[in-house]
């Protein structure tokens, strides 16, 4: 019953096994600690936290800061915007892509030697963002919620790594298709769509996070309030201390007992969860997607 | 005569019709039409803007259109090379690369190298998820958690000086000098692990065969770290690194600007903030466009000569 241990191994791991573990368990410390340490203060009391020493628990436990989020609408004007940004603008740009990408697959199609380089080019040429700006103005599309959405309706990087998951589907599948008498449309909506899912599912994962996280398009291109994202309002009061004064006060007003506690800084880091909050619950499950969006982008690049 | 007229008119008009409706329905044109809204929204938002691009050469002002602007020639190229903050413009952005080429380029190729090493399954999946987080969160959330944890009441001054390494409480942010290192460390935190993806996905690509060969030949672990995986993943590394160096004038807007402020200005003010705020914020339009312009073109010739460079030295390039 005795089982020789193989020598100079502590339970099958090496000494180099442990300084790796050790190792890895510092990075992962070092990578959630800062969203820890945001939301440890987004729980303690206002005037609390400003004391400072507010690092791995709260001292004096309060959610009056989530209560103001809440209850400010400007906050959840900005959240509708952002929301309403995220899906419009991935619905969109998905199908104009998927389109043209299906279209570049099929042989049949004339002018193709035109239309790949043409679309080719724009991945390594570009005017810049003055001439983009001036443009923006130009077409009547600033501070309008469409610069969020036109704009991005077509890249040519999605589409060459959408064209070359449609090009490795059974061309078996269209040749029968057609034979029983489907169109082009039928074929790529009942078809090509249905079966592009894990492709389109990877794009439509990096779009929505891309969405969701930018604040440069509302910054240039927007400037009424009702147009802001999330991102930028939250810009907006890390960087202005003025802005940052009037945040929650309204809210703070109308959470009896708390006027006096709640103090920005919390309240700034209550929308800061609050905002990563869906991005953080969902992208451990989507992990396989965007490995396979990543390598699938570096084979075609 | 008439009637006849008529039937064959009839008969035209009827032949036209059919042959729209053939038109419509044929696979060519329901392909074509496929093609057109991607074709028009990539020529409006990628080409009517290269074509912008001539404002740099023109004293574009507000009211006049980009056609009618006068000609100035080089003029604001000229003005940008005598401009007084040229230097420290330059500087920074150099610097900062500078230091992105020597930091965070290498690190996701370490963590790769350490994550493969991990035997145990489980713990490899969860310091992957953990690693991937900060990608996901944005500059915003990222950026603003950084400030908070640098003042003078956050985590890194109070840790620091428990230590000893500090006299008393410091302020980061308000520290220009400080500004090169925390971008660097912020950088690599935040894009480390997403990086690795890669790097992982490459050494697995590696054929297990020549492991369990250099396992019989006696190799100890970083002996295969060293001539098998390294070797191995030197195309994709090689691949990254021509894209780091063209983009060594880049530095991105969002990032910078975020952790910009008064008091680092001096430190963090890049090409590309630079641009947007004499573009944007000082309405000097053909000025930034010039500076805009030429980046690009400088990149465009930092992209082919690193091209051209790793396919002398290690034999292959992008293209």
């Amino acid at each position: 019953m005795l089982k020789r241990k193989p020598k100079s191994k502590l339970n099958g791991n090496t000494f180099f096994d442990w300084v790796n573990y050790v190792l890895m368990g510092i990075m992962a410390f070092v990578m959630l600690y800062p969203l820890w340490y945001c939301l440890v203060g987004s729980l303690n009391e206002g005037t609390d936290y400003l004391r400072g020493g507010v690092f791995f628990w709260p001292r004096k436990w309060s959610t009056a800061s989530y209560r103001a989020v809440f209850l400010d609408s400007s906050i959840m004007n900005a959240f509708a915007v952002t929301i309403a940004k995220c899906i419009v603008g991935t619905v969109t740009s998905v199908l104009c892509t998927t389109m043209v990408a299906y279209a570049i697959t099929r042989p049949v199609l004339k002018l193709k030697k035109y239309y790949i380089p043409f679309f080719m080019f724009t991945m390594f040429f570009g005017g810049g963002l003055i001439p983009f700006y001036l443009l923006i103005v130009d077409l009547k599309l600033y501070d309008t919620f469409w610069v969020y959405i036109l704009p991005s309706m077509f890249g040519a990087y999605n589409m060459i790594i959408i064209q070359s998951f449609i090009r490795d589907l059974p061309g078996e599948l269209i040749e029968s298709a057609k034979i029983d008498g489907a169109n082009e449309y039928r074929i790529f909506f009942q078809m090509i769509l249905p079966l592009s899912k894990p492709v389109l599912a990877t794009i439509a994962l990096f779009s929505v996070v891309g969405h969701w996280n930018s604040y440069f398009d509302s910054m240039m291109y927007t400037n009424s309030p009702a147009l802001q994202t999330i991102q930028l309002y939250l810009k907006k009061v890390i960087t202005d201390p003025s802005m940052a004064k009037g945040l929650g006060t309204a809210a703070a007003a109308t959470i009896p007992g708390q006027a006096l506690t709640l103090t920005p800084q919390v309240v700034k880091l209550a929308t800061m969860i609050v905002t990563a909050l869906p991005v953080i619950c969902v992208y451990p499950f989507l992990q396989r997607y965007f490995v396979k969006g990543v390598t699938m982008g570096a084979v075609k690049g | 005569m008439t009637t006849g007229k008529k039937m064959k008119e009839e008969m035209n008009a009827l032949k036209n019709k059919g042959n729209l409706k053939r038109i419509l329905a044929s696979d060519q044109f329901q392909l074509q039409s496929l093609v057109w809204p991607g074709l028009f929204f990539c020529f409006v938002f990628s080409y009517i803007p290269m074509y912008g691009i001539v404002i740099a050469f023109k004293n574009y002002t507000i009211g006049s259109t980009i056609a009618s602007a006068p000609w100035v020639g080089l003029r604001f190229f000229n003005e940008f090379l005598r401009d007084p903050s040229l230097a420290n413009v330059l500087r920074n952005t150099l610097i900062l690369n500078g230091m992105a080429l020597v930091f965070s380029f290498p690190a996701p190729i370490f963590l790769a190298l350490f994550i493969n090493e991990i035997k145990n399954m489980k713990f490899k999946k969860v310091v992957q998820t953990i690693s991937y987080l900060p990608h996901f969160l944005s500059w915003v959330i990222f950026g603003g958690i950084v400030i908070e944890m640098l003042l003078p009441t956050g985590v890194v001054s109070s840790v620091l000086c428990k230590i000893g390494i500090l006299e008393e409480p410091v302020n980061f942010m308000a520290k220009g000098e400080y500004f090169y290192i925390i971008y660097t460390i912020v950088s690599i935190i935040k894009g480390v692990g997403f990086g690795s993806i890669l790097y992982v996905a490459a050494i697995t690509g590696i054929d297990q065969e020549l492991y369990e060969a250099a396992t019989v030949d006696g190799c100890g672990r970083f002996q295969k770290m060293w001539y098998i995986t390294l070797p191995c993943i030197t195309g994709t590394i090689v691949i990254m690194l021509i894209f780091q160096i063209s983009s060594i004038l880049n530095t991105g807007y969002e990032q910078i600007i975020l952790l910009q402020n008064p008091l680092n200005l001096a430190f963090s003010e890049t090409i590309d903030t630079y641009v947007y705020k004499i573009g944007i914020a000082q309405s000097r339009y053909s000025y930034a466009a010039a500076v805009g312009l030429l980046k690009s073109v400088l990149s465009v010739i930092l992209l082919v000569g690193a091209n051209k460079l790793s396919k002398k030295l290690v034999g292959r390039g992008l293209f």
